[in-house]
């Protein structure tokens, strides 16, 4: 059907099915990618376009009614090369991180802002509440709309760009949506995959008479067509398949791949696919995967279990003398990472190499990974990532590539593969399901004398990195306190759950939940202030902590909690006045501290940065770090800026091309400042001091490059190097953080350094109905330096969001939450207030003194939260996400007690 | 690819629904359903049918066109008995969804959990249907015959939802529990409608959904209502009232808790109502 109408001003004609989604006909037909696609269902409105002037989900819209209509969108908000105030409002305030949400946000706003220019707080919040974010925590995104007019654009000169509120460097593509995600650069020539997938926990099954389909498609492949079919994390447990052979171990596991023209792959109907099933019971939960006859998810792990271990430290009776002892038993959820961009991506073969353009974490592990599947040598495979469209840790996993990578190779063509919604939530990691046991002790003056703590962890069908967090939860277990006497244990065992891999945190936060309860109990049995009791407890500089490290610099609990006490002091009054009122609503305020140890446990995680100069005098950061939203390309380039002495604003950027940069690890474990900045800083430094030698100048030279010309000044004296003669320049920088293995005690040096923080969360309970508002959150973090306060901020506040979820609404149930709708992640609505206080304990072995801060947003709002909630309610939470039935439930029980 | 047919007049499209088309309003039900596939069903596109759209005042009562939108609702400059479908309507998905989504297309769409149907309910709403044979009317309560099922008979189409005018002055009103604030399915809600006289009640229509298959009236609730004057509604409400409720446990709440809270969402929704 040929369908006329006008689009950003400008009439366009367009031929095709008239039940297409108006989303696909735009970004599939019309070439405006701008318009992004996270649900297909009108759950994410990511692809928000504004339809003769208001807003609607263009996924939801037939394009069989769009003739005469006009429609707007991102592409349309300025003309190629300018940004419209809307858009440098964003960039000024950090509003877009991944970005991939940006262009609905920004055409929501502009449904509110043409109607009314200086909208209020809430009129915002209506008009933007039906796109979801994951990064951001919406915090900075209501603030741009309504600061629209406003914003200052921050430059800093040579030397002066660490410590500035910088607007992300890569953050223009963003706000215009031209930044090209994982679905957004597929070649027009492209093949479709669609994966046909498990709808049972655990069966078996036998594959039919593939030919009828093999007739009218280009390939139908098998776990017979996979070279090497098992991968994982570890080098020694790759045990999940690319393609499932005869068993399949959880919903949503990978079974045949259909690949074809697009129209094609999607035309075949489910009852066409030859697949025949013998479900058998599933093994749901942790006590089904211990019970004594439990049948193995994995016939090679006996027990179902993968992995455990721990931290012994001090007496074994440690609770003997104590004056207070607190016990409790905490439960969580599969969480799902629900990044607004699903997996997508696209290979194609290059001569004898593989090429693999799409969303991920961490291209180098990639690269070996498809290696090791497709029996290649690394240097065979290219990974070229795309914009991510956020991660968490869910796309450190392979997702797509496997799958586009082997049928590219097999047919000669690029072949693309796009996940759905429900497929990303059904075949994707989750966070651990956890059960966390724990004991605390503490003496009369309330200090820590012992704890004992087990994490057990559902680690799903597959290992993924069940290792690491069953390893890291030991070593944190604790709690950011110090304690003579310490055990603690970590486990994981298989289920037919998801695959359980890595999420903001890895376990961390499942086990802060558990300690932070404990502090509370014990601080209310002996009578301190919680807060205070806290700061009595607090790791410092020159303790010793449970793994035998002596913390040498850089442990700023007691300065977050010093930060925060006047802001505990007022919630406390503030709250008790509301409540003295007496209704149905009751507030609380809580707290939460966590540390976090930055980088792998113990394992060397190295990473590699080089700046180059070329003959031309363009200046590059040639950069593996891969920016998922976090803001790494921006704080490379200021680190590598003033190392170096020349202007951010003179910098390009190589990011993430295995082929054009080096291993700069994943973006994970915080890792990213602390390790590859300080790569960044040494490169940037090589690089200076090659130019001061070709100079013959002095450390305190200054430089200018202009052009070719590079000036270095020294004194008073000043020597121009014409870089055409000097030939290209190029300085190198490796940073491996030191730590050493943990013993069978688990001491040892797991971490170089860690980052602390805490939180208070003031919140609103109505008891009647058992819903939880959160009002406002404070949150300290110690981050050694803050590179860029914006970017920090940003991390602080999205993982504040992340943790909201977690505690009140966030449930992955296999088959029933497998999809935005019933999955609830927070909306704009849902996310406070958020006041950061940023605290600089200045590490000496990071970039200019900076640690990590991706994760730690997260960890201590969840426990603030259920802190909170114990406060307003006398209720103390043992499970979550908190729903509002189980907290009523809660509130009924405790008031029937005598 | 599947036939695709958008009528301008309701006899084009009746004509046509001499055999099956799936019918597409404001596509927000629609394309959730069909993700990751091809469509290939026969559609008949309702959107540019002028006689479904459209709110009007006769003297008897309202007409709201069955594809009036949320917005178009919230938007129309109608009395105070309407409010609480306006408040319902406020409350569906964001405003994206509010833009699109019809009232007739939730109430065909027959969710338990439908936003629509307690505060229509509670305005005792009649649903307008007409097919080749002619028209009929089926008050709502009678149309939706239970979970995700109406009483559309093949080759009808819902054309107009009618709401009477109450003989005293009335005032509505809706609340929505929800596990967050925006674009929630909702665990429970109430709606009422009461005429007032000398500080009194003299009727009352009072509902609960998402607690059955299908929303339902609390008529013992209505009876004890009548002849309370405004400032003492909330303490009428008594958990026995609930009796044509049959909630479920699902992952949004379990049956006891959607009865507890049915009656906060009373208690809190006549009070507001004084
Ligand atoms: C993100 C999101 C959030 C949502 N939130 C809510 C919510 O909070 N509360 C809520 O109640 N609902 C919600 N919904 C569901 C939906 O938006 C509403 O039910 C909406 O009113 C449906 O109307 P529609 O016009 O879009 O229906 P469509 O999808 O076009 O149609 C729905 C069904 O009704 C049939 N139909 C439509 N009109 C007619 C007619 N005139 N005659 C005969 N059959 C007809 C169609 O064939 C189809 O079976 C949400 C949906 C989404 C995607
Ligand atoms: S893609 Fe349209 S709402 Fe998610
Ligand atoms: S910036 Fe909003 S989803 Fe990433």
């Amino acid at each position: 059907m040929k369908v006329g109408f006008t689009l950003n001003g400008v009439h366009v004609d367009w031929d095709g099915a008239p039940v297409a989604r108006l989303a696909s006909a735009l970004r599939d037909d019309l070439g405006l990618i701008g318009t992004k696609v996270g649900c297909d269902a009108g759950d994410c409105g990511a692809c928000t376009v504004l339809l003769d002037g208001r807003q609607v989900c263009s996924c939801l819209v037939a394009m069989g009614r769009m003739t005469g209509r006009t429609v707007e969108t991102v592409e349309g908000l300025a003309p190629t090369g300018t940004l419209a105030a809307l858009q440098k409002s964003f960039l000024d305030h950090g509003a877009a991180q991944c970005g991939i949400c940006t262009p609905g946000m920004l055409m929501a706003a502009q449904d509110v802002l043409r109607n009314d220019p200086a909208p209020t707080r809430a009129e915002v919040e209506d008009a933007l509440g039906g796109v979801l974010c994951r990064c951001t925590g919406y915090t900075k995104i209501v603030d741009a709309v309504m600061a629209c007019a406003s914003g200052v654009a921050v430059s800093p000169p040579a030397g002066a760009a660490v410590g500035a509120r910088l607007p992300r460097l890569d953050g223009v593509p963003k706000v215009t949506g031209r930044d090209r995600f994982g679905a957004d650069a597929v070649p027009a020539d492209a093949l479709w995959i669609r994966v046909v997938r498990s709808p049972h926990a655990r069966a078996r099954f036998a594959v039919g008479d593939l030919g009828p389909l093999r007739a009218r498609l280009a390939a139908v492949l098998t776990a017979a067509d996979v070279p090497f079919n098992g991968y994982g994390i570890y080098p020694d447990i790759k045990d999940q398949p690319v393609l499932a052979d005869g068993l399949v171990r959880y919903r949503g596991e990978a079974v045949l791949a259909l690949v074809g023209a697009r129209a094609d792959v999607l035309a075949i109907r489910d009852e066409q696919i030859p697949i025949d099933w013998k479900p058998e019971p599933p093994l749901f939960g942790i006590d089904a995967a211990t019970a004594p006859d439990a049948p193995l998810v994995q016939a090679d792990k006996p027990k179902n279990l993968l992995l455990d271990g721990g931290v012994k430290r001090g007496h074994v009776n440690g609770f003997a003398d104590c004056a207070a002892v607190a016990e409790g038993v905490f439960e969580t959820a599969f969480v799902e990472h629900a990044y607004i961009e699903p997996e997508a991506g696209w290979a194609r073969r290059v001569g004898d190499r593989i090429e693999i353009h799409a969303s991920t974490q961490t291209p180098y592990m990639d690269r070996d990974e498809i290696a090791s599947v497709m029996r290649l040598p690394a240097e065979s495979v290219r990974i070229v990532p795309t914009a991510c469209g956020g991660g968490f840790g869910g796309k450190l996993d392979l997702s797509v590539q496997p799958l586009i990578a082997i049928a590219a190779w097999k047919l000669g063509r690029p072949v693309a593969l796009v996940y759905t919604r429900p497929e990303s939530m059904a075949a994707s990691t989750k966070r651990h399901p956890a059960r966390v046991t724990a004991k605390f002790g503490c003496d009369a003056a309330g200090k820590l004398v012992a704890c004992d703590v087990s994490a057990t962890f559902d680690t799903g069908a597959y290992a993924s990195w069940g290792p690491t967090v069953a390893n890291r939860v030991p070593v944190h277990a604790m709690g950011p306190y110090a304690i003579p006497n310490v055990r603690t244990w970590g486990e994981a065992f298989f289920t037919n759950g998801p695959p359980a891999g890595a999420f903001r945190g890895f376990g961390v936060p499942q086990a802060a939940i558990a300690h932070e309860a404990m502090m509370d109990s014990l601080a209310d049995q002996i009578g301190i202030d919680r807060l205070e009791f806290r700061q009595r407890n607090a790791l410092r500089a020159g303790d010793v902590t449970a793994c035998g490290q002596t913390l040498e610099h850089s442990a700023g609990l007691i300065q977050c909690l010093e930060a925060l006490r006047p802001h505990w002091m007022k919630a406390q009054s503030a709250v008790a006045a509301f409540n003295a009122a007496g209704s149905a609503m009751r507030r609380g305020v809580g707290i939460g501290c966590m540390w976090y140890g930055i980088g792998n446990t113990s394992m060397s995680n190295p990473s590699i940065m080089r700046v180059g100069l070329a003959v031309d005098g363009t200046l590059t950061l040639y950069s593996g770090a891969l920016d998922i939203g976090q803001g790494s390309n921006t704080i490379m380039t200021q680190i590598a800026a003033d190392a170096l002495g020349l202007p951010v604003g003179q910098f390009t950027l190589v990011t993430g091309d295995t082929d054009l940069t080096a291993d700069a690890g994943k973006t994970s474990a915080s890792r990213q400042t602390f390790v590859s900045g300080k790569a960044a800083e040494r490169a940037g430094l090589d690089l200076r001091q090659k130019i001061l030698r070709l100079a013959n100048a002095g450390p305190d030279a200054t430089l200018t490059l202009d052009g070719a010309a590079l000036k270095v000044s020294d004194g008073g004296i000043a020597h121009t190097l014409d870089l055409a003669r000097v030939g290209p320049l190029m300085g190198e920088g490796t940073f491996d953080p030191p730590t050493t293995p943990l013993d069978e005690n688990g001491q040892g040096i797991p971490y170089a350094t860690y980052a602390f923080a805490a939180q208070i969360a003031i919140v609103e309970v109505d008891i009647e109905l058992g819903t939880v508002k959160v009002l406002r959150m404070v949150a300290a973090h110690d981050v050694g330096k803050a590179i860029n306060p914006t970017l920090v901020e940003g991390q602080i506040e999205g993982g504040i969001a992340q943790g909201l979820g977690l505690a009140l609404m966030e449930e992955y149930l296999p088959g029933r939450t497998e999809n935005l709708h019933d999955y609830l992640i927070p909306t704009i609505g849902d996310v406070p207030e958020i006041e950061c206080l940023l605290i600089e304990d200045r590490e000496p072995l990071g970039p200019s003194g900076a640690k990590g801060v991706g994760e730690p947003g997260l960890v201590p709002t969840a426990p603030a939260i259920l802190g909170a909630i114990h406060h307003a309610t006398g209720v103390r939470v043992h499970r979550v996400p908190v729903l509002p039935h189980r907290l009523r439930e809660a509130i009924l029980r405790q008031g029937a007690k005598p | 690819m599947g036939d695709y047919l958008r009528p301008t007049s309701l006899d084009e499209a009746l004509q046509a629904l001499a055999r099956p088309w799936t019918v597409l309003a404001g596509g927000t039900d629609f394309y959730p359903a069909r993700i990751g596939r091809t469509i290939d069903e026969p559609v008949l596109d309702i959107s540019a049918i002028a006689d479904l759209r459209g709110i009007s005042e006769g003297p008897e009562g309202w007409r709201l066109g069955a594809a009036t939108t949320w917005s178009a609702l919230i938007e129309a400059p109608l009395p105070p008995l309407f409010d609480g479908l306006k408040q319902a309507a406020r409350e569906v998905g964001g405003r994206q969804i509010q833009n699109a989504g019809t009232l007739a297309g939730n109430l065909c769409n027959a969710s338990p959990a439908a936003d629509g149907v307690p505060p229509l309910l509670v305005l005792g709403a009649e649903i307008e249907l007409a097919g080749r044979a002619g028209a009929r009317r089926l008050p709502l309560a009678a149309f939706i015959t239970g979970n995700r099922r109406t009483a559309l008979a093949p080759g009808e189409l819902v054309v107009a939802i009618h709401v009477p005018k109450p003989s005293r002055p009335a005032r509505s009103g809706f609340l929505k529990l929800g596990a967050r604030r925006y674009l929630v399915i909702s665990i429970a809600m109430a709606a009422a409608t009461l005429e007032i006289e000398d500080g009194r009640v003299a009727a009352a229509r009072v509902a609960v959904g998402a607690c059955s298959a299908v929303a339902q009236r609390l008529p013992a609730l209505e009876d004890a209502l009548v002849g309370t004057p405004v400032g003492a509604l909330a303490g009428r409400v008594d958990a026995r009232h609930l009796a044509p409720l049959s909630p479920i446990d699902d992952v949004r709440g379990s049956a006891a808790y959607r009865r507890d809270a049915a009656v906060t969402l009373l208690r809190r929704l006549l009070r507001s109502l004084a």
